[in-house]
């Protein structure tokens, strides 16, 4: 839904970066997206095939690395996976979840040429 | 233009303050809105000449650019003694009706303002209007949320301090999750006549918030609604979430919902 406001995120944040390195045009874009986060991946490739044109991006694959949540469990005060919110400890099925890992929307790398 | 949802940039009118007054000196010391940790490093992690293409580590949170805008919101929400609500929810749940009425019980005792997000329309602006408040209309046009910038520009048009800042966001439960404004805290707003599963629908919303207000409970009598299951379920994705049922109709829960107003602003100052 919101993801076109991202990709114009991401394609300043290029466009920055292009600027201090000085590279001609984007291959490929790394981004890591937490699985726990507002991000719907399918949403972003799309919207960044819109976003990035006319840009430095503009023919860059969009390379999404998911990022697994994880978490700390109150009730059984373990380290734990959390596959999504709203679900339960998989060890204990408590729901006094700490997310730690699973909301990252970071632009990690990008291949230049 | 996104041909998903149809956001677009450039379409954001907020409207302009027409009372006159002398805002130039309004922030004391000349405030900067250069944003901090705009320069990145840059660092090469493989040059390979064959492919005349090398990496580039990045490392930036897409959102950084409004995360800093919300930061200096922050700074300068603090500087006027502003405690910042952003009121989300879905489309009907009756924030408008909620706030109209807060405004009303508020009245008197303490500075206020409102900044109404909507698509399209001054309609809410003109409701808040009536009750003596003034509000800021921004109309995003496409866009699905407000964003930290159009709080900025339209908090400048505002003359309020040592009071409370409403926002009410476009009613959305998806996209204003992400979007710091620089606020205090969200408040989300799920009305009995909505799903009980609403929190586990849209977890990151119920995630975001500090409070959720359960609205319209003068309607329960008339509905096959489950309020603890509601609760349970906002629970579940937010064991943090502070509660309150209110209805502005029966004046069920005002107080409460006033009183933790004035809580938070108590909180914002001695943090501040």
């Amino acid at each position: 839904m919101h993801e076109m406001a991202l990709c114009q995120g991401m394609v300043e944040l290029i466009e920055e970066q292009r600027r201090l390195d000085g590279f001609a045009t984007v291959k490929r874009v790394i981004v890591e997206i937490g699985a726990l986060g507002h991000v719907d991946p399918h949403a972003l490739e799309f919207a960044f095939d819109v976003g990035a044109r006319g840009t430095s991006a503009e023919s860059a694959a969009l390379e999404i690395r998911e990022i697994p949540g994880r978490g700390w469990c109150m009730d059984c005060s373990r380290s734990i996976e959390i596959a999504a919110r709203g679900e339960g400890c998989p060890e204990c099925g408590g729901y006094q979840l700490i997310v730690e890992q699973g909301e990252e929307l970071r632009l990690k790398e990008l291949e230049v040429a | 233009m996104c041909s998903v949802c149809g956001c677009s940039e450039g379409e954001t009118r907020i409207e302009k303050h027409d009372h006159a007054h002398d805002h130039s000196d309004e922030h004391g010391s000349a405030h900067s809105h250069q944003m901090e940790g705009q320069k990145a490093s840059v660092t090469v992690l493989r040059d390979d000449p064959a492919a005349r293409s090398h990496l580039v580590s990045v490392e930036k949170d897409i959102l950084s650019k409004n995360n800093d805008i919300a930061a200096h919101n922050r700074r300068h929400f603090a500087s006027h003694g502003v405690l910042a609500l952003n009121l989300v929810s879905s489309p009907g749940a009756g924030k408008t009706t909620l706030l109209v009425e807060s405004l009303k019980q508020l009245s008197g005792q303490l500075s206020m303002a409102v900044i109404e997000g909507d698509q399209e329309t001054s309609a809410d602006a003109d409701r808040i209007r009536a009750t003596g408040v003034p509000a800021l209309q921004v109309n995003t046009g496409r866009g699905c949320h407000l964003d930290a910038e159009m709080i900025d520009r339209a908090f400048h048009e505002l003359h309020i301090h040592d009071g409370v800042l409403f926002i009410e966001n476009v009613g959305n439960l998806v996209c204003p999750a992400g979007f710091d404004l620089g606020e205090a805290h969200k408040v989300v707003i799920a009305s009995v006549t909505e799903g009980e599963d609403k929190p586990l629908k849209y977890p990151n919303m119920f995630a975001a918030a500090s409070l959720m207000l359960v609205s319209k409970v003068d309607l329960l009598p008339h509905l096959d609604f489950d309020v603890e299951a509601l609760i349970d379920n906002a629970l579940k994705v937010n064991p943090a979430l502070q509660v309150i049922q209110v209805s502005p109709t029966t004046g069920e829960g005002m107080e409460r919902w006033l009183n933790w107003i004035g809580a938070a602003r108590q909180m914002a100052a001695a943090t501040a």
